[in-house]
């Protein structure tokens, strides 16, 4: 094995092995101890991802496969790595971004019991992402894909003593189960049309191979998964309820790093999809129509958590927008600087949660920014970064997308618009959430004394806001770093490309105008000494993500619980338990009648068997032989 | 005159029938243990008659494994008739149904 | 002739011997009804040229095993005269039509071949070489599962005499000691 070989197997083996110490050991290392173990697995696993793929942005490198093991052998599945510049990209995000949540987690996890446990976790999620990044094929992709939901699952419910956070954590499995049955049968059909999983092979064979019904049939299936685990509609009603598990969880699994999965599959099968433009179109469709409606449901959140819950939904809505039209690149742009300002929202977040012990609702704050200097900083650079404003990342980013989508033409400029008006929502309830929580009159209860956080969080904080404000350079219009850099990776596929010079400069002003318009109006809504009421029905409904959570209960919950019960009673109890019990009482009938046979006396038993021979004898004889 | 085996089937054949009128009749559960043995024999004394008939030794050995369990059956067969004796004070098996239906 | 005549002397014997030891109302002549019959069946044995069987027969049943009944008899008492009187209903006339049915027919099916098998054989003399040529050989994995038999047989019966009533409990009411 090469270096490089060692050092990518080593990516996932470290975290791996750190959740396995911190599993069986965690308990009786000391807390900050078990803090650092898991954050150094990671951050080293960041230092080794940055130099084994150091070639790549010096154009030197090389697209990697290290073989692992034979796997399934009958079916001749093979477990290995895929090292090229877009799995690169992700063990970046990953390992980087990880690693500054896992730091932040010393300080924000401090004093829970179940401390050693928490990095455990979080360690088993990153090996797990990372596992699903650089898998070489659909099977190892799948292992990882459900490894994160076990441990998207298990850090939900972190807090299982809370009865919510147990229930919200089985509602992220049941629902991502929904996908994940997709994800199989599209994998069940990869299979039988190419007879392996492994990604060169399918994806290099596709384009000569799959004929357009099989190649929309798979991709709508990934589709399906993708949306369960990227929280797009119908499946992200898991995504909100996730917020009740820790705040580092939200941030690291549940806007940086899980929930991209489903736009990072998109972008690595990109060969399938560009056989199937109808189902790409869907995922574009799926994808906008996301991004607009998770944001105005976000307009009416009162709980922190739950704004950027949906503000999430709403940005995966415009990286599958993006990957949907072809704008492979855009869409891992926007995930990666997606990764840094919604983590840093989160993680501020979660300092004003820290701060005020425990409170999340946005009318019980306000003006914490004289309190709070360095979360309201790090805060307001990470508004400005999703609200679009130039020259932060988001900017960039959201721009390249928008761009991209309106260069297309034709019916895409429905999705344009639908996505610059999307980007005007982002801004007017990032706004609102910002101007509500650090400025305006202080509205929290007597007594509460809002404290900065340590610096074990405040540091995270301020690499978080740095890259925020200035990941955006990676790739300009006029210096496509990034696009140079995962060239590799989306060779010969049919990729969206930027509009002219000119355009360009009109779009950029219009979206940055639409921002401001956004931030202005939010300003006059809520940039007051008394909060807003927000109530009515109107603000109701959509405080209640137009009630499609009451939907599905009725529809699925409900029809699930009465196919339950029908099985239940009248299949189990009256069906089985009836015929079992039937032959019970039939036995017991006969036998009630033949007890009197019994009668106690051997030689009355004895008579039975002369009788018995005499006959045997009698027809023996009879028959005059055998 | 000459004693064929025929004769000695038949004998076996009335020892056997008095033996069963013994175990159907009679209550005391010695006297019960007596009437097999006696069937036994006459089982026995047709095996060796046949055996003799047919010009083998087969019969002679199958006397050999009825006696042994003969052997082991009056041997259980007299402790539980001990055992029960202790405790009910009596061997006849008329009063012994406990387990009747 | 010899044969003849001992045949109807021990034939008259053996079921003199077989009827005192079920009509006897005392065990002690009907065991000693039973050792003249073993006694005359062992005589058949002889005639029919099994003289091992015949020696094991005097010396196993007459000697170890009716030792054993009177030993028993003795023991559960010779002064209990039984009763008489039947009191199962049918049991008396349905069991000696029954049997006489029954004797009626074995009697009936021995003239016929297929029950007797073909005749004619040369007999052979039971001597003990021969007949442990026979167990030892053709028959000699059931011969060691009698072994195994008897050492059953023998563990029961040490378990049935060492419980004593009473020294288990909840085992008082019906069953005998095990």
């Amino acid at each position: 094995m090469e270096a490089s070989e060692v050092m990518v197997s080593l990516l996932i083996l470290l975290p791996l092995g750190g959740s396995v110490v911190l599993l069986f050991a965690g308990r009786r290392l000391p807390e900050p101890l078990a803090g650092m173990l898991g954050t150094a697995t990671v951050g080293t696993g960041f230092a080794l991802a940055a130099v084994a793929g150091w070639g790549f942005l010096t154009g030197s490198g090389e697209t990697l496969r290290v073989p692992w093991f034979e796997w399934l052998g009958p079916l001749g599945v093979s477990a290995g790595l895929l090292w090229d510049p877009l799995s690169a990209l992700m063990a970046l995000v990953v390992t980087g971004v990880g690693a500054l949540i896992h730091l932040y987690s010393i300080g924000y996890m401090k004093g829970d019991p179940r401390f050693g446990r928490f990095f455990a976790y979080m360690n088993l999620f990153v090996a797990s992402m990372l596992l699903l990044v650089l898998a070489d094929g659909f099977a190892l992709l799948f292992v990882g894909w459900e490894l994160v939901g076990l441990c998207s699952y298990l850090l939900i419910s972190f807090w299982f003593e809370k009865p919510v956070a147990a229930a919200a954590g089985k509602k992220a499995f049941v629902v991502n189960r929904v996908g994940d049955a997709g994800f199989l049968a599209a994998l069940m059909l990869v299979f039988a049309a190419f007879g392996s999983l492994d990604y060169g092979q399918v994806l290099g064979r596709a384009s000569a191979e799959l004929s357009g019904g099989m190649a929309t049939a798979i991709t709508l299936l990934l589709l399906l998964g993708a949306a369960g685990k990227s929280a797009q509609f119908p499946l992200y009603v898991w995504l909100p309820d996730a917020m009740e598990g820790p705040t580092p969880v939200s941030a690291l699994i549940h806007a940086a790093t899980m929930v991209t999965a489903g736009v990072f599959m998109v972008a690595r099968t990109g060969a399938l999809f560009d056989l199937a433009p109808a189902a790409a179109a869907v995922v574009a469709a799926v994808g906008i129509g996301t991004a607009l409606y998770a944001a105005t449901i976000a307009v009416a959140q009162h709980d922190i958590k739950r704004v950027l819950a949906y503000s999430t939904i709403s940005q995966l809505g415009y990286m599958f927008a993006a990957v949907g039209a072809g704008a492979y690149v855009a869409g891992m742009y926007h995930l990666t600087t997606h990764a840094f300002f919604k983590a840093l929202l989160f993680l501020g977040a979660g300092a004003v949660i820290h701060a005020l012990s425990g409170e999340q609702d946005l009318r019980r704050m306000g003006g914490l920014w004289r309190r709070l200097p360095v979360t309201t900083a790090t805060m307001v650079v990470a508004w400005l970064a999703i609200s679009g404003i130039p020259p932060l990342s988001g900017f960039w980013s959201k721009d390249e997308i928008l761009a991209t989508l309106y260069a297309r033409g034709g019916a895409w400029l429905a999705v344009w618009a639908v996505g610059l008006a999307t980007a005007l929502i982002t801004a007017f309830y990032m706004s609102r959430m910002i101007y509500l929580a650090f400025f305006g009159r202080p509205r929290w209860e007597e007594g509460a004394h809002p404290h900065e956080a340590p610096g074990v969080m405040a540091v995270p904080l301020g690499i978080l806001a740095v890259l925020a404000l200035a990941a955006g350079a990676v790739n300009t219009p006029w210096r496509p770093g990034l696009e140079h850099f995962l060239e590799p990776s989306f060779e010969g596929l049919d990729l969206a490309h930027l509009p002219s010079g000119g355009t360009q400069w009109v779009l950029a002003a219009v979206s940055t105008a639409v921002a401001l318009a956004g931030i202005l109006l939010a300003a006059a809504a809520y940039l007051r000494a008394r909060c807003p009421a927000e109530e009515g029905p109107a603000w109701d409904l959509v405080r209640r993500g137009y009630r499609v959570d009451e939907g599905y209960a009725r529809v699925f919950a409900a029809g699930g619980e009465a196919a339950a019960r029908f099985t239940s009673v009248t299949v189990d109890e009256k069906g089985v338990d009836g015929l079992v019990n039937g032959v019970g009482v039939l036995v017991r009938a006969v036998g009630e009648r033949l007890r009197p046979l019994q009668t106690g006396f051997v030689r009355q038993y004895g008579l039975g068997i002369v009788v018995g021979v005499v006959a045997l004898l009698a027809w023996f004889l009879s028959r005059g032989g055998w | 005159m000459i004693v064929t085996p025929g004769w000695y089937l038949a004998l076996a054949a009335v020892i056997f029938v008095i033996g069963a009128s013994g175990m159907l009749l009679r209550r005391n559960a010695l006297v019960m243990f007596m009437s097999v043995e006696l069937m036994l024999n006459a089982a026995n004394l047709s095996f060796v008659a046949a055996g003799r008939a047919l010009g083998v030794l087969d019969g002679q050995a199958a006397v050999f494994f009825v006696m042994v369990v003969a052997a082991a059956e009056v041997v259980v067969g007299l402790a539980i008739i001990v055992a029960v004796f202790r405790r009910r004070a009596t061997a006849s098996v008329d009063e012994l149904s406990g387990l009747k239906g | 002739m010899v044969e003849l005549v001992l045949f109807v002397i021990f034939a008259l014997a053996a079921v003199f011997g077989a009827v005192t030891t079920v009509w006897a109302r005392n065990p002690v002549y009907s065991a000693l009804g039973l050792m003249l019959t073993l006694f005359s069946v062992a005589v058949f044995y002889v005639s029919n040229g099994a003289h091992l069987v015949a020696a094991v027969q005097v010396i196993v049943y007459a000697g170890a095993v009716m030792t054993l009944f009177l030993f028993v008899v003795m023991l559960v008492g010779v002064d209990r005269a039984e009763n008489r009187k039947e009191n199962l209903p049918v049991q008396r006339p349905l069991a000696l039509g029954l049997l006489v049915l029954f004797g009626g027919a074995v009697l009936v099916a021995g003239r016929f071949a297929w029950v007797t098998g073909p005749s004619g054989g040369r007999a052979r003399e039971g001597t003990a070489e021969a007949l442990g040529n026979e167990l030892f050989r053709r028959w000699v994995l059931p011969f060691e599962l009698t072994a195994l038999l008897l050492i059953i047989a023998a563990a029961g019966t040490i378990a049935l005499g060492m419980f004593r009533p009473g020294e288990e409990g909840g085992e008082e009411d019906e069953g005998e000691a095990a």
